[in-house]
């Protein structure tokens, strides 16, 4: 085995096993922080990958930003020590089998589908990111673009209008 | 690089997928429901950069599609805490099942 072979092999069980960890531990706060991990893995296998500007913005975006919003949420909602409730012991058997059933139709497809990979390098750079990204011709992504900058703007007015507190009737007179 | 199969990286992103699954099933509270869903992203976008690496390596679609969902996932989690905020407010509870009203 080679070196790249074995990083590949410790990433993969490090995000499996975080995200198994995030979905099953009974504390909320520690699901968070295992979740954390799990992406902060996820973004260790895009540098594996080579694709440094997709973890660049992995780590940003996810790890800085997600992350940090779910973790005031829950210090904003509960106590973080307090043990969650537990789904019954037939609904969790249930999952595990629809689960394991899904994951082995679904990773038969693959396995028997024989993906050739190509023998070409990979060639991104962010400067051909960035052109085709503002590009408004047959291969540009400009119009993607600008309907996710309005929807941003309408995801961050839609939050303020959701969370804000409504005045008291008395002071509105 | 090339030494690794491709369905071997599959293999993590669907088990990725149907780790997300499982605590969509068995979570009873909210937040972790977003945990969830975060995941489940994940995975897709795990997808869809080692389709565009290997099978497509002089087209950048899945970098452009992963940057895409990487950003709607940002706003579907900032709307989402905001409602969940607004309901413990109002219920004092996150738990799914204290929301059932809003079915009707």
């Amino acid at each position: 085995m080679t070196a790249s072979q074995v990083i590949f092999y410790i990433l993969s069980a490090f995000i499996l096993g975080t995200a198994v960890l995030s979905v099953t531990t009974a504390k909320i706060f520690r699901s968070a922080i295992w979740l954390l991990f799990s992406l902060i893995g996820v973004a260790g296998l895009y540098f594996w990958l080579e694709v440094e500007f997709i973890a660049a913005v992995q780590i940003v975006v996810y790890v800085g930003g997600i992350v940090v919003l779910i973790i005031f949420s829950i210090f904003l909602t509960q106590q973080s020590g307090k043990e969650m409730l537990k789904a019954s012991m037939l609904r969790n058997i249930a999952s595990i089998l629809s689960v394991l059933f899904g994951f082995a139709l679904t990773y038969n497809l693959i396995y028997n589908n024989n993906f050739q990979a190509k023998d070409k390098p990979f060639d991104w750079t962010v400067n051909k990111i960035g052109t085709q990204m503002l590009e408004t011709g047959e291969n540009g992504y400009a119009l993607p673009f600008e309907v996710v900058s309005i929807l941003l703007l309408a995801a961050m007015v839609g939050c303020i209008v959701i969370a804000i507190k409504s005045k008291p009737e008395e002071k509105n007179g | 690089m090339a030494d690794i199969p491709i369905s071997h990286i599959l293999f993590v992103s669907t088990a990725l997928f149907f780790i997300g699954m499982y605590g969509l099933f068995t979570r009873r509270n909210m937040i972790t429901v977003l945990m969830s869903i975060e995941i489940i992203l994940n995975s897709v976008n795990i997808n869809f950069v080692v389709f565009n690496k290997y099978l497509y390596p002089d087209r950048l679609d899945g970098i452009f599609f992963t940057i895409f969902i990487i950003t709607i996932a940002a706003a579907e989690a900032a709307v989402a805490i905001a409602i969940i905020i607004n309901l413990y407010r109002s219920h004092r509870s996150i738990d799914v099942e204290s929301a059932e009203e809003m079915k009707y």
